[in-house]
């Protein structure tokens, strides 16, 4: 089904908001889940976290970093412009209910998962600690959106350009765990080795952590298995058992070793888009 | 022409591309007869009268009776005739495996060899698609029942022109970006060309069937939401679409593909056109594909055309025991992939960075028979032995989708999860909800589906008529 472009918006230097008219996957769509995407006839299917929706209107919020060819295309769509297909939504909801205190853990891009989880945890009527991080305070996203859904929040960025300087695993250690704050629930999801932190650190005191995992897909619908990890000694497919899953139970090296499978292909794929384009005159 | 002379002439052959070209390209590998040829070979059918060949069709074509058309050069008649009661000649002339059904029950069988019914279906099909506008049969009065239809395989086809004819509604929910289901996914281009497949989806278009892609039923609307949207009756033909792996060390290694993931890169994405097609797929040198069915053909055969130097097949039991067609088979060995029978792997070996480097296999013997009637596989004591490949897919089978049956309350699935339907109506055990296809019998054949949609568009039309 094809899908049109109602907003965008660049929220950091290679992270993009972009809302599309969406009114099926909108009214059905809950925290956790995600969409697949098609560009263009000779596009991949990419799966894209959704990181809000609104059911009255019809339109799905989608924010995505440049990472390769396909983002990269995305990111040159404008408000009006069509993509060909937008599937979903995918993979199981967040179980959300009143727990006690949940630590909703985003890093860099991965806020924008994140941050409807935290609403639907705050909802709940939860105590909600939010923990954002990122490299720099440029590349902080949706500080006002966590806000407003949090009772604590705390920014970190590795260069302590702005809030806690360090790690968000460390912020949450050093804040709270270390403290003797009791924690029911942490929800982390960011890059690999941000989440292998984050569950480390949990690990050590006993906390549950929840980690959504971003494995290569193809059809995102349990058919093809490309994105099986293993949790706690069983082979998952993220797109259908996830993405969620207990981090304390992740084989996270088989996921960083499978997301690594096409990185020559990313390679080759993005100087062929790059080559078209300079022959269109387009870059 | 004289009873014995046309009991003379030989069945013809159909011409195909060269094997050694052919393993180095995508293009379709039978060329399909000529006029001359289809005319001479529907001469050799006798027209006996109580045309056995149409029992064996699950469809029930009337076989006789369109080779008769394609005999008196009548190729657009003919194609009509099978349109009777078959929606998608083109494909099943491709993909069924008449040597067990029509062909297998044809007199002419019986000393010699039979008609070739299948390539003749073919020829008609095709005569008709590249002549013109393929004619739109009559549609009956609309009865106002509007129908929900998930998945767009061959069994959700088959129930969509036949209902469609009979005036109703029909709307085809398919969750992947093309309808076609098994067809695009999973069939190779060399041996199902997608642009087939597509004119055959169009013409149910054009015939006033809906096709919404990109709808994840079980997920964007459940089964109980479509009736509240106003569906009078819904069919579940969702297929055999959860890949079985051996579930022994190492299958998650980078290089080893289920053969759903590497046929649905191939052909559904278009992953032989990488970088044209965005998609990638790792065209290995050494590629080893578990299996013995035509779902392992196919990975075989486009792992040769992908470039790899070696493919193996690897089959747990003997040539005899393969559930591959005969030709498959044959056209693979033809192609070069080499066949390894009586052999297993048991174990997968990687570098340090998480790539497939080997395999670790056994070697079997054939022992007593077993649930299935073919003789079970015994490992040999002490015949392990390592391979070196950097590519496998596995094409051990599939299984069943759960999706639709875990979020539609009441309705009865197999332990294997497959949803259980009457044989002869596709009823389930929910009112108004109908199955069929691989989603009820587990992996089987295009036909075989498109057999139990036929059965299920006539319960289903009984049942939206008489509400």
């Amino acid at each position: 089904m094809a899908a049109k472009i109602l907003e965008k918006k660049q929220l950091s230097e290679n992270v993009f908001k972009m809302v599309f008219d969406a009114k099926r996957i909108a009214r059905k769509r809950k925290p956790g889940q995600f969409i697949v995407l098609r560009i263009h006839e000779e596009g991949e299917r990419i799966p894209l976290t959704i990181a809000d929706a609104d059911p009255e209107k019809g339109t799905l919020t989608i924010i995505y970093q440049v990472v390769g060819k396909s983002t990269t295309h995305l990111s040159t769509l404008e408000v009006g412009d069509e993509i060909l297909d937008l599937v979903g939504p995918l993979g199981q909801p967040t179980h959300v209910e009143k727990i006690g205190t949940v630590a909703c853990i985003g890093g860099g891009v991965g806020v924008a998962p994140v941050y409807p989880i935290t609403q639907a945890m705050h909802e709940a009527g939860n105590h909600v600690i939010s923990i954002i991080g990122a490299r720099d305070k440029s590349l902080i996203i949706l500080e006002d959106d966590m806000k407003a859904v949090s009772d604590e929040i705390v920014v970190t960025t590795d260069d302590g350009s702005y809030g806690f300087h360090g790690f968000v695993s460390q912020a949450l250690e050093e804040n709270y765990l270390k403290k003797g704050q009791k924690i029911d629930l942490v929800v982390a999801i960011g890059p690999v080795p941000m989440m292998r932190a984050v569950c480390a650190t949990t690990e050590k005191y006993n906390v549950p952590t929840l980690v959504s995992l971003n494995a290569i897909m193809v059809d995102a619908t349990g058919m093809c298995g490309a994105c099986r990890v293993t949790v706690g000694g069983k082979t998952k497919f993220v797109c259908v058992d996830g993405p969620e899953f207990d981090g304390h139970q992740v084989d996270f090296k088989e996921l960083v070793e499978r997301q690594c499978t096409y990185l020559d292909h990313e390679k080759t794929c993005m100087d062929h888009y790059c080559t078209c384009n300079r022959e269109k005159g387009v870059m | 022409m004289e009873m014995k002379e046309r009991m003379k002439i030989p069945r013809h052959s159909m011409p195909e591309q060269e094997p050694k070209v052919r393993a180095k390209n995508f293009d379709e590998v039978p060329l399909g007869y000529t006029p001359e040829m289809a005319m001479e070979e529907a001469l050799r059918c006798i027209q006996c009268k109580n045309k056995p060949c149409t029992n064996g069709c699950p469809v029930e074509i009337d076989i006789p009776a369109f080779i008769a058309l394609v005999a008196e050069g009548d190729f657009l008649g003919a194609a009509k005739k099978i349109k009777e009661t078959n929606a998608l000649p083109a494909i099943c002339g491709r993909v069924c495996p008449q040597e067990s059904q029509c062909e297998a029950l044809c007199v002419r069988g019986k000393k010699g060899e039979p008609v070739a019914i299948g390539r003749l279906e073919r020829f008609v099909a095709d005569y008709e698609r590249s002549h013109g506008e393929v004619a739109i049969p009559e549609i009956a009065a609309s009865t106002g029942k509007k129908i929900a239809i998930v998945g767009s395989g061959p069994a959700g086809l088959t129930v969509a022109g036949d209902l469609i004819k009979l005036g109703h509604e029909v709307t085809i929910f398919e969750a992947l970006h093309k309808p076609g289901g098994v067809l695009v996914y999973g069939i190779p281009e060399f041996r199902l060309p997608k642009a087939i497949v597509q004119s055959e989806v169009d013409y149910l278009i054009r015939m006033g069937v809906k096709v919404e892609t990109s709808n994840v039923i079980g997920r964007v609307a459940t089964v109980d939401e479509l009736f509240e949207e106003g569906y009078d009756a819904i069919f579940l033909g969702t297929g055999a679409g959860a890949p079985s792996f051996m579930k022994i060390p190492g299958e998650n290694l980078n290089g080893v593909y289920s053969a759903n993931e590497y046929l649905t890169r191939s052909n559904l994405m278009k992953a032989y056109r990488f970088p044209e097609y965005d998609t990638p797929i790792v065209r290995g040198k050494n590629v080893a594909v578990i299996g013995g069915g035509n779902v392992a053909m196919d990975s075989a055969r486009t792992a040769l055309r992908l470039g790899a130097d070696n493919v193996y097949l690897v089959y747990r039991r003997s040539r005899k025991e393969m559930p591959a067609r005969v030709e498959e088979v044959h056209h693979a060995e033809e192609e070069g992939v080499q066949l390894n029978l009586l052999t297993t792997p048991f174990k997968y070996i990687g570098d340090d960075k998480g790539w497939l480097k080997s395999m670790e296999c056994l070697r079997m013997e054939l022992g007593e028979p077993d649930d299935s009637g073919r003789r079970r596989p015994v490992p040999i004591e002490g015949s392990e032995f390592t391979w070196e490949v950097d590519t496998v897919v596995v094409a051990i089978g599939s299984g069943a989708n759960p999706l639709v049956q875990s979020t539609t309350p009441g309705l009865d699935t197999t332990k294997w999860n497959n949803i259980v339907a009457d044989e002869e109506s596709g009823k389930t055990s929910r009112e108004g909800v109908y199955a069929g296809g691989d989603i009820v019998t587990g992996a089987a054949t295009v036909i075989l589906a498109m057999g139990a949609g036929r059965k299920a568009a006539r319960a289903i039309h009984e049942y939206v008529m008489s509400k």
